[in-house]
């Protein structure tokens, strides 16, 4: 018998998103109280995942379930995401009139793929997890459905991810035939002969992967998307899923694929630098804030990329920590985007932002040390996340992509210091509303901080993060 | 595993290469459409079935030839998969078409840059 108090928290979010899903269908103008329930039921399931051994090693169901640090520390992880785009989401929804029930059920049907898919350890289990997790994640890009760009967003997101979904099942089918089973563990221990099939199905499971977190040259759906979707939705895309796809590409990468490194580390390498580059010059030319962070979050997703090709646990850990601080660093900056409102509309383009600091220093301030951390300029977080990052690809002695790396780094800075010219030398602009929700108010401070105060005492998230050790 | 029969001489045996080449074209086929279609993003959807039922074909004949079910679940839980995501797809579908009176692939463009 299955110990099921293990995947408890899966068991209760699935019970409380049917359980809001059948409250809101009966009781009328139910969307406040569900709202509100389920960022508490996000935040219980945190304390349920705490209240099991956070550092037990346990497979379940047959083995295609595992339960370790990783999937713990990402799970939460993952929900304290969720729970942030849900808190900030209430005025910007009530404002363009979005304010549903369906809005945070399927942020939290999401949210329930994305755990299944965190603690996969068998391709069926994994698939299911995908699935569960992008197909509310098509709805909540189309969830403005009056809004042409909406519905456009949300219809190329469909196709571009179904069509990545294919491919990726495709390699499944193929490493599935030629390892003769699904299970990751048994998959790793035949994949020692070198068969064509496995090479082809572990480069179209790549591919599928590098789809759902928009590395180059499968990025394309990512600018139009954020760009089209709703400002909250767009910071829900930009931040969870990123989480809950990178702990699957490094379970992919160091459980069934660990023997075949030489087979993929090029590839990833590519992936890689390719991001990176493109993500640092495509962005120069963006006018509108959401298409801008999506060309600079593929490019930070190339970073964690170089931190996974190296194959040392030093390698993931790196990338685990930068893809908290880009996490932190993204909500601060969407946090500012929803703060640009002026007669209930909200804006979101460079322009807006011009003269932001005469009539708005915090506002501004706050903006500041973001795009410094996002640019990576010390002592801020995005500095240290970038350098553990070159730090451990440096130990594997591969040079060329360090100082790819740093030369991007240079002219993605140029980006963010074009939006910082524009917030502090260019004419001011009509003031905007002041009247934010405190919730909003409370994650923008929150988040400056922690990338500010970063580096008097980075040790704790070193310690925490150190004892995930897959390899 | 499909052997001739004494009778007729001229069948030929069908093994697993013959199944694999056959997902494999269907698959291409698929993928293909996806990029090549111009017109209609219906004939997108169709592609995307297409792919799918490669994957499945490619499955149950790896199931039978290595003997192991699990190749054959698999594909009842794509089967159910592709069910829902056609059904979301068509309903993004149908909110696209209310906004922009068109559903020529060429036309989608208000997003670029």
């Amino acid at each position: 018998m299955v110990n099921l108090n293990l995947i408890f928290p899966e068991i209760f979010i699935s019970l409380s998103t049917m359980f809001l899903l059948i409250l809101g269908a009966f009781k009328k103008n139910s969307s406040k109280i569900i709202h509100n329930l389920s960022i508490i039921s996000l935040l219980l399931i945190v304390i349920l995942i705490f209240n099991n051994q956070f550092e037990s090693n346990i497979f379940l169901f047959s083995n295609s379930y595992v339960i370790d640090y990783l999937s713990s520390f990402m799970k939460v992880i993952t929900l304290i995401g969720g729970a942030f785009v849900l808190i900030i989401s209430t005025r910007y929804l009530k404002v363009y009139e979005l304010f549903k029930i369906e809005y945070s059920i399927l942020i939290l049907c999401s949210i329930l793929g994305m755990m299944v898919m965190i603690s996969s350890n068998d391709l069926m289990v994994f698939y299911m997890g995908l699935e569960l997790q992008s197909l509310p994640l098509y709805v909540l890009a189309s969830f403005n459905r009056d809004n042409l760009k909406s519905s456009e967003a949300g219809l190329k997101y469909f196709v571009l991810s179904a069509l990545s979904s294919g491919l990726l099942l495709y390699g499944c089918s193929l490493i599935y035939g030629f390892s003769g089973s699904t299970n990751f563990n048994i998959i790793a221990e035949s994949l020692s002969n070198n068969e064509y099939g496995l090479t082809f199905g572990l480069v179209f499971i790549l591919v599928g992967l590098a789809f759902k977190i928009s590395a180059v040259p499968f990025h394309m759906w990512a600018p139009d998307v954020y760009e089209g979707s709703p400002t909250t939705v767009t910071l829900f895309f930009a931040i969870v899923p990123k989480v809950a796809a990178l702990t699957v590409f490094i379970r992919f990468l160091y459980v069934p694929f660990l023997n075949m490194i030489d087979q993929w580390q090029s590839i990833v390498i590519f992936l890689s630098i390719a991001s990176i580059i493109f993500g640092a010059i495509a962005a120069i030319g963006q006018n509108n804030l959401k298409r801008l962070i999506a060309y600079s979050s593929i490019s930070h997703i190339g970073f964690a990329l170089a931190g996974l090709c190296v194959g040392t646990n030093d390698g993931i850990q790196s990338s685990i920590i930068y893809i908290l601080i880009y996490l932190v660093m993204n909500l601060g900056f969407f946090c500012c985007i929803l703060m640009l409102k002026r007669n209930n509309q909200y804006f979101e383009n460079i322009t807006d932002l011009s003269g932001l600091s005469k009539n708005h220093p915090l506002i501004s301030l706050s903006l500041l040390i973001i795009l410094f951390s996002l640019a990576g300029i010390p002592p801020l977080a995005g500095f240290f996340a970038k350098f553990y990052i070159f730090k451990s690809v440096i130990d594997q002695s591969m040079y060329f992509l360090a100082i790819i790396g740093l030369l991007s780094t240079v002219i993605a800075a140029f980006y963010y210091l074009r939006i910082i010219k524009i917030i502090y030398f260019d004419e001011e602009k009509e003031k905007y509303d002041d009247d934010h929700s405190i919730f909003l108010k409370i994650s923008l401070t929150l988040s400056t901080l922690l990338l500010f105060l970063y580096f008097i005492y980075p040790n704790k998230l070193l310690e925490i993060v150190s004892k995930i050790n897959i390899i | 595993m499909f052997k001739p029969t004494k009778g007729s001489k001229l069948m030929i045996e069908i093994g697993l290469g013959h199944y694999l080449t056959l997902g494999a074209i269907i698959f291409t086929i698929g993928v293909v459409g996806i990029f090549l279609n111009r017109k209609n993003i219906i004939v997108i959807l169709m592609s995307i079935e297409l792919i799918l039922l490669a994957v499945n074909i490619n499955l149950v004949s790896f199931s039978i030839f290595i003997n192991d079910l699990s190749g054959q679940i698999f594909t009842l839980f794509i089967l159910t998969v592709a069910a829902a995501e056609a059904a979301i797809g068509l309903a993004i579908i149908v909110v696209y078409y209310r906004n922009s009176t068109s559903i020529e692939v060429e036309k989608i463009d208000s997003l670029k840059g």
